[in-house]
């Protein structure tokens, strides 16, 4: 029983970590229209400014994280401003293209800055090894991350519900023309929540690494799960992303543990299987 | 039904209506040339005839995804499955005792067939990224399969221990690949000439009419559905021969065939030579194919780097690829020599 | 205003939710008919338009095609039956020309369209038909040109043409004259008021000025309801339109 809890509470983790990678890559797709398949090298961005503050410069784990926010929220800005925004609710197959076209060069250049060998992660030592709960224990980071994960995930389901940009972001998401016949300023409602998206991918990449690793291929890695993510939980919600996010993270370390054999295919049987039910995705609406 | 009365049209306009319909389906200046120097290359490029035959397979590969893709309008980042399913078809037949190997294209088509109508109904309702994700789940389940399913597969290893007989009984495999460039010029040239032929009939006009306008088309008395199942059974069991041919003159297969990576890749392959060509296509494998060849020699990553701008660049000034560029600088020499 | 009823619903509802967006709506359609479906904004005259073609499909009630039940029919199958449309945004194949869209729906017509084997230069029928519908309506030169290039009048003759080469027995028009600019639009009216007799025809519109041109019967839909249906005078005196729809007293 202990060994499940622990495992559940991994699953946990790894779930918080998905939404706070995928988080802002719902928001995108559901408000700008625009299918970011290079959303994962934002959290790879993350994950390396992290390491290289901590191990070249001395960095302490926080402010190191603060950084890989705004530094990640700063590379999304500059991209979308130039390249993004002029594909935004265009053709969805070239968005897709362009995006894939990025994401090979940011692999092709984290590759040749940093090299393909992952590069040693540390945290602080408090973070370090196990807690006792009760009955069962866990490890320290993983609760961390669900206590940290949780109170963010609070913080933006919150921010979404009851402040008036997130109002206004549902509101756009909801029905754009509407929006902006309201006199809502829609590009600097983009600008933000790309830039809010964009840093916490920053963010979640940044904390990820500890427990996954990091290495040149990591946007590609974990790509097919955001979109699992994203698109099941329903473009747009963010709601959903969480609710996709924690059953993917659970079923995935569960199935690793208990099933190895019939693993990831389980999850994208899933996946399909939902899509096809509920093409918009759970928690989505249609365009 | 109430028949509308017609009037007769004038016969001059009418023959140039009709001629727009054979201009449409003539032979391009660039798909002569590129056919007659794929012939050429076995004497030409005799030394590096296994490379040309495994860029022209992918040629066909990426032919059938443009008709999904270019033509249809609908995307696929699963289409590997079918290659796969292919190369495996022809691999453990061959492995298991039947390697005659055009038994083994015909096999490869009919099960590689089989699955894309299978996948056709698993999409049929979709658009957009649902349509991308489901088709991604669909490659990324096969490779699972793929994978776990050592016993039949190979796993990770690959398939190996392929006995493939002489095509025809006579003519044998050899180390050079001769032989295998013959034979693989022959289907995939074949191939071609159905693809264009199935691209200007009415059933390829109503496949671009559901990547045009989905809605309009029931709405013209066509159900979308039956059209796409005849396309992707079409595109599958050409993607299923092109993987099959693959597995006979190489004799082996590895995993990477069914690869994410490969469904990648051919998508970029059809975007850098043109999407909605045929022969962009055939080009833009090529293309692609060599220049990874050479290109990774020098480094991997640098490779990389560059054809993530180019098609950015591509999508960005929607260019069309090369048989796009081409065209274009045909049109404008030919503009100015008129003039 | 007698004769065969081609196109009838009984009771037809539709929900989304809890919002009724048809209620109750018993329609009949006589054959060569020249009907008008008029209403406000929001007044459910599309999604009526959409239950009948069945893009929608209706929460009760049934719809009759040729005294055939078509409810659970799917759309390509009503439009083999004789039923077409014409869509209020032009639903058109941008890179296709008048004459390859044209050509297809009369493929289709003659059961080519899964014939991945039949040369289109080949299909000298379809093509001479389709040239033909196409010079009633004025395309000239530019039946070749991508239908994307065309002025917007030309592309709302073009959703007619689509509609018209299935040689249907039920044309049902969204608003077939609605964005195009006034120069235009001549052409327009001149092509409804060609339209075949036999067809029996619901349009759906905005403009007074068409309803009262071509209208022979007229029905006032509000919210999702029925509310009356005549004669072009009688709705044009029916106090509760007025007030509805025309407006209370001054203009009118």
């Amino acid at each position: 029983m202990a060994d499940f809890i622990n495992i559940l509470g991994a699953g946990i983790a790894y779930g918080v970590l998905l939404f706070l990678m995928a988080g802002g890559l719902s928001v995108t797709m559901g408000l700008m229209g625009f299918a970011n398949l290079a959303h994962g090298s934002l959290s790879m961005l993350g994950g390396y400014i992290v390491v290289m503050l901590m191990n070249w410069y001395g960095w302490p784990f926080f402010a190191a994280l603060v950084m890989a926010a705004l530094g990640a929220a700063v590379a999304g800005l500059i991209v979308e401003r130039t390249v993004f925004r002029r594909l935004y609710w265009g053709n969805e197959l070239d968005q897709v293209l362009l995006t894939i076209g990025v994401v090979t060069m940011t692999v092709a250049a984290a590759t040749f800055i940093w090299g393909a060998v992952p590069p040693a992660v540390h945290v602080p030592a408090f973070l370090e090894g196990r807690v006792h709960l009760g009955f069962f224990d866990i490890g320290s980071y993983r609760l961390f991350l669900i206590v940290f994960g949780g109170l963010l995930t609070l913080g933006l389901v919150l921010g979404i519900d009851k402040t008036s940009f997130g109002a206004k972001i549902r509101a756009a998401v909801d029905n754009r023309r509407m929006t902006v016949s309201c006199g809502i300023n829609i590009d600097r409602l983009f600008m933000l929540a790309f830039a809010i998206g964009s840093a916490l991918a920053g963010l979640g990449g940044g904390l990820a690494i500890y427990l996954v690793g990091l290495d040149p291929s990591f946007p590609v890695k974990y790509l097919v799960y955001l979109l699992v993510v994203v698109v099941v939980g329903g473009l747009g919600s963010i709601r959903g992303t969480l609710a996709a996010s924690l059953a993917l993270g659970i079923c995935d370390v569960l199935g690793k543990y208990y099933i190895p054999y019939l693993g990831a295919f389980i999850i994208y049987g899933v996946t399909v299987a939902i899509l096809m039910v509920r093409p918009n995705g759970l928690f989505g609406r249609g365009r | 039904m109430v028949a509308i009365p017609v009037q007769p049209a004038t016969p001059p306009a009418l023959a140039s209506a009709r001629r727009l319909f054979v201009r449409r389906a003539a032979w391009r200046w660039e798909e002569i040339a590129f056919w007659v120097l794929a012939a050429a290359s076995y004497f030409l490029f005799s030394d590096h005839l296994v490379l040309i035959t495994q860029a022209m397979i992918t040629g066909l590969f990426v032919v059938s995804l443009d008709l999904m893709f270019g033509y249809a309008g609908i995307p696929s980042f699963g289409h590997a499955a079918f290659f796969g399913i292919g190369a495996y078809t022809a691999g453990i037949l061959a492995r298991d005792g039947w390697g005659d190997p055009l038994m083994g294209l015909v096999a490869a088509a009919l099960i590689a067939g089989v699955a894309g109508a299978i996948c056709s109904q698993l999409v049929a309702r979709l658009h957009g990224i649902a349509v991308l994700m489901v088709t991604l789940g669909i490659g990324l389940i096969c490779y699972e399969i793929a994978n776990k399913w050592n016993s039949l597969t190979g796993g990770d290893d690959g398939l190996q221990g392929m006995q493939v007989q002489p095509v025809l009984g006579i003519f044998a495999f050899d180390i050079d690949g001769k032989v295998g460039f013959i034979y693989s010029f022959i289907v995939i040239f074949l191939l071609y000439l159905l693809a264009r032929r199935l691209v200007n009939s009415p059933f390829g006009l109503a496949l671009e009419g559901i990547r045009e306008n989905i809605r309009r088309v029931p709405a013209i008395g066509i159900g979308v559905r039956v059209q796409l199942a005849m396309a992707f059974t079409i595109s599958a069991a050409m993607a299923g021969v092109a993987g099959a041919l693959l597995a006979e003159t190489t004799q082996f297969i590895a995993l990477e065939v069914l690869g994410f990576d490969r469904s990648i890749s051919v998508q970029i392959a059809l975007v850098l030579g043109g999407i909605g060509s045929l022969i962009g296509g055939m080009i833009g494998a090529i293309v692609y194919t060599v220049a990874r060849d050479q290109l990774s020699l020098i480094n991997p990553a640098y490779w990389d780097f560059w054809v993530g701008l180019i098609l950015c660049i591509i999508v960005m000034s929607g260019t069309g690829g090369v048989v796009g560029i081409l065209r274009r600088s045909v049109g404008w020499v030919v503009a100015r020599v008129r003039r | 205003m007698t004769g065969e009823i081609v196109l009838e619903t009984e009771a037809l509802n539709r929900s989304f939710g809890a919002l009724r967006v048809t209620q109750d709506v018993s329609f009949q359609l006589p054959r060569g008919a020249r009907y008008a479906l008029i209403g406000p904004n929001g007044a459910g005259k599309s999604t009526f338009i959409n239950l009948l073609t069945g893009v929608l499909a209706p929460s009760s009630g049934r719809i009759r095609l040729h005294g055939r039940d078509v409810t659970r029919a799917p759309v390509e199958e009503r439009v083999r039956r004789g039923l077409s449309r014409t869509f209020q945004i032009n639903t058109l194949f941008p890179r296709l020309s008048p004459l390859e869209a044209t050509v297809l729906a009369i493929a289709r017509r003659h059961g080519l369209v899964t014939n991945p084997f039949k040369r289109l230069s080949g299909c000298t029928a379809e093509i001479d038909e389709a040239y033909a519908l196409l010079g009633q309506f004025d395309f000239g030169a530019d039946v070749g040109r991508p239908t994307r290039e065309l002025p917007y009048g030309r592309q709302r003759l073009l959703e007619i043409v689509l509609a018209l080469a299935a040689q249907p027995s039920v044309l049902l028009l969204d608003e077939p004259a609605a964005g195009v600019p006034q120069h235009e639009s001549a052409e327009i009216f001149h092509a409804l008021a060609a339209l075949p007799e036999d067809i029996a025809v619901l349009f759906i519109e905005h403009d007074m000025d068409v309803v009262f041109r071509f209208a022979q019967r007229i029905t006032v839909l509000v919210a999702g309801q029925i509310l009356c249906e005549g004669t072009p005078e009688e709705i044009a005196d029916h106090p509760q339109v007025r007030e509805v729809y025309l407006g209370n007293g001054d203009d009118v």
